[in-house]
């Protein structure tokens, strides 16, 4: 028997450890798009008036994108069509009116957030990580946020945000992702229930790592978080999201918009473990994953930096990218994608140059298996303007099986001719020789698939704070358990 | 210790051992030789499992089991170990990391307790002046941008680190500079006991005046067509295969 063979036994499919439902109360919108939804959403959150007028420029544009049927296309992606009438798009766990401390939360959302290994509670917080957990639509629970208050960072929900800073939110929002900008940032405009805020201040490197948690429970619900985070000259700060859902037979949408800003030499570092139902073994349910992240490096010397690492969801649809405003400004993109049974992944990063000497950087790492099929898309722009700047570009596939596909669809746009791009891409298999080797020492075939595995995306692991470095291995080897080995 | 009973292997349908007798006993060192494509190689793979040598008939017994009917992974929990003619490179899977799953895998499989990243990288200090390695390789990626004889030393780091019965260093001396030669010959020295064996591959006599054998066996066309002692192996740097290549033609005649 062939190494390959023996290794590649078709998908025992790992099962998916986070399915589960919450048995909880909801205050939900009636099904269904119209303004009167957007209305209702709107006022159940007693948004100010600009707000709301921006939701309902956002919802007529939506409304002729659907009519003139300008869905969006060019995703390697397949997917019954979507029927946008037929989804809910608020729901909210009932709450008393106001929270004023954890312990005020429903313990069965606590236990939940529980079960799922976060810690909310007072005592088993992650030392060092608050936590801003978004049940449904809202957020629900944030930690630390007093010491956060001390250093003048603001971070909770959307929702609070807009209360309290309308100003910041007024003079943010849409600056990196206008409504027009596509058809589910139209969409998520319009109907947005919640999400995450965070202002960091002059000066100020944030002393916390900021986590927001996101999950979706009740059924035939959408889910459109908006993430806004702003880091001010000289601040800096590392963010992170994580995210898991039900198994439900039906397909749930998640359409978010994650939007960030530095200003001079301000960094924001960005972190994604993303780990949505899947969908079963013959692709039945899991979560349309179609997000669109974006940071505006809008000062000089600032940075931004994405790292992704996506095992779950049906199918993914995103590509956080940077627009390379301020002069010197850098961008990174650094990702591993696995699609295994009937999972769909189109990810990529675009990097848009405007300043002089910028730079970015774009990792991307590819790992399929089972009937998945991988693809990374790409842009890199450089703009007339933008002389002197650099990117390297990276993507590497690892198929591990016969029947997974990986692609891989890079772009370049140069407008000036003191810029300098490279490109690189491999394709490969995990090799028979690499398997011997290990096993020529005592390493089970497992064990080698999990250390080669893991070698293929140590670039990109090697970017995550510490603590979600293990998580996002540990993530990675359950959901090839039964894969490979 | 190990015994190979008329063993004929295969690559693909490619027949390329023909009948390769071998014993050796514990606390011996027996060197093989051999022209180019004669099948040295293919041997030390059968014997450690690669998936893509067939046995096609013969036996070989390892401590009296019998290994062809073991996985490669098992056969190096046995304490058998090769040392590779081109060493594997494993991007972004760190040497020492590498290291420590191999070794604890062969402590897992004896039911000795697995051992913690601190103890064992004490371990793997106490082991690097063995082959006078800098502790930095053993951070780097397994054998990847290694030049080729720091990839050899980084092998016989491996055997002094795994411990095994009987150590198959197929070129080991390939590719070191006449220092480094010395070096980690005397380093496999030092690793040679009463109770473990060595089988070691070479082209040249030069590691075999370090690493003195018993037995030193010519292998031509898949089969060993003459066994004698260490004093072969000078003879046959100075006088080639040319004598041994007639009496594979004999043999082959014969068969
Ligand atoms: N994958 C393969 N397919 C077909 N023939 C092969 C393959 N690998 C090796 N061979 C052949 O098997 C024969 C024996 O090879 P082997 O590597 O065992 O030789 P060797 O004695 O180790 O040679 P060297 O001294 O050059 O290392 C050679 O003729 C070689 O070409
Ligand atoms: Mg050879």
């Amino acid at each position: 028997m062939s190494t390959g063979n023996r290794a590649v036994k078709e998908l025992a499919s790992q099962s998916y450890q986070y399915g589960w439902v919450t048995p909880i109360e909801s205050d939900t919108a009636p099904r269904g798009l119209n303004e009167d939804t957007i209305r209702w959403i709107s006022a159940k959150k007693n948004e100010p008036e600009f707000l709301l007028e921006w939701r309902l420029k956002a919802y007529r544009h939506f409304m002729t994108l659907l009519q003139k049927e300008q869905l969006p296309e060019w995703a390697n992606v397949h997917y019954p069509s979507i029927d946008f009438q037929d989804i809910i798009y608020y729901s909210a766990p009932k709450t008393k009116e106001k929270l004023n401390s954890l312990e005020e939360v429903d313990p069965e959302l606590l236990k939940t957030y529980e079960k799922l290994g976060i810690p909310l509670g007072e005592q088993k917080r992650l030392a060092g990580v608050a936590v801003d957990a978004i049940f449904d639509s809202v957020s629900i629970a944030t930690t630390f946020k007093e010491e956060l208050a001390k250093y003048g960072v603001i971070f909770g929900s959307f929702s609070e945000a807009v209360q309290n800073h309308p100003e910041l939110v007024e003079k943010y929002l849409g600056s990196v992702v206008p409504y027009t900008d596509n058809f589910y940032a139209a969409l998520n405009a319009a109907v947005f229930s919640d999400g995450s805020f965070c202002y960091v201040p002059k000066g100020v490197r944030c002393p916390f790592e900021l986590t927001t948690y996101f999950r979706i429970n009740a059924q035939s619900t959408g889910q459109f978080e908006r993430t806004l985070i702003v880091a001010d000259e000289g601040s800096y700060v590392s963010y992170l999201e994580g995210c898991s859902a039900p198994m439900r037979d039906e397909n749930q949408l998640h359409a978010a918009v994650v939007e960030l800003v530095t200003l001079d030499n301000a960094e924001i570092k960005y972190s994604t473990i993303q780990n949505w139902y899947p969908g079963d073994e013959e692709g039945k349910g899991g979560i349309y994953n179609f997000v669109t992240k974006r940071g505006k490096c809008a000062g000089a010397n600032s940075k931004i930096s994405w790292t992704q690492v996506e095992t779950g969801a049906a199918i993914t649809w995103k590509y956080p990218s940077v627009i390379l405003q301020g002069d010197n400004s850098v961008g990174e993109f650094y990702s591993v994608a696995l699609t295994k049974g009937y999972q769909q992944a189109d990810t990529g990063s675009k990097m848009t140059h405007m300043g002089k000497n910028t730079r970015s950087t774009i990792i991307a790492k590819t790992i399929s298996a089972g009937h998945g099929n991988g693809t990374y898309r790409g842009l890199v722009k450089v703009m007339p303007k933008a002389t002197n700047s650099w990117n390297f570009t990276q993507c590497d596939s690892l198929l591990l099986s016969n029947s997974c596909g990986a692609h891989t669809t890079p772009y370049v746009e140069v407008r000036n001719n003191s810029s300098h791009l490279e490109h690189e891409a491999f394709t490969s298999r995990v090799s028979e020789e690499q398997l011997f080797y290990c096993n020529q020492r005592g390493i089970s075939l497992e064990e080698a698939h999990r250390l080669i595995i893991n070698g293929f995306c140590k670039e990109v692991f090697k970017q995550l704070p510490f603590e979600f470095a293990v998580e996002a291995t540990r993530l990675l080897e359950a959901n090839l358990e039964g894969t490979v080995g | 210790m190990l015994e190979v009973i008329d063993l004929h292997a295969s690559i693909g349908d490619v027949p390329i051992l023909k009948g390769v007798n071998l014993r050796v006993n514990a606390g011996e060192v027996h060197a093989i030789m051999g022209p180019n494509g004669s099948g040295k190689s293919t041997l030390a793979y059968v014997l450690a499992g690669h998936p893509s040598y067939k046995a096609t008939s013969g036996r070989a017994l390892f401590e009296g089991q019998n290994l062809l009917a073991m996985l490669p992974e098992n056969r190096a929990r046995a304490g058998l170990f090769l040392s590779f003619q081109h060493p594997v490179e494993v991007p972004g899977v760190r040497f020492d990391e590498f290291m420590r799953a191999g070794f604890n895998a062969l402590r897992k499989s004896r039911g000795v307790p697995e051992m913690g990243v601190l103890d064992f990288n004490k371990h793997l200090a106490s082991k690097l002046g063995i082959v006078g390695m800098d502790a930095t390789f053993t951070r780097r990626y397994v054998n990847e941008g290694f030049s080729g004889g720091e990839k050899k030393r980084g092998e016989i780091l491996q055997m002094a680190i795994l411990d095994p019965k009987l150590a198959i260093l197929d070129e080991t001396d390939s590719g070191l500079d006449v220092d480094a030669l010395r070096e980690v010959a005397q380093g496999i020295n030092k690793l040679r006991r009463a109770d473990n064996a060595i089988l070691l591959v070479t082209h040249y006599q030069r590691i075999l005046s370090y690493v003195t054998p018993d037995v030193v066996h010519v292998l031509i066309g898949g089969r060993i067509v003459k066994s004698g002692g260490k004093e072969m192996a000078l003879e046959i740097e100075t006088e080639g295969y040319d004598k041994y290549e007639d009496m594979a033609k004999a043999l082959r005649a014969g068969a």
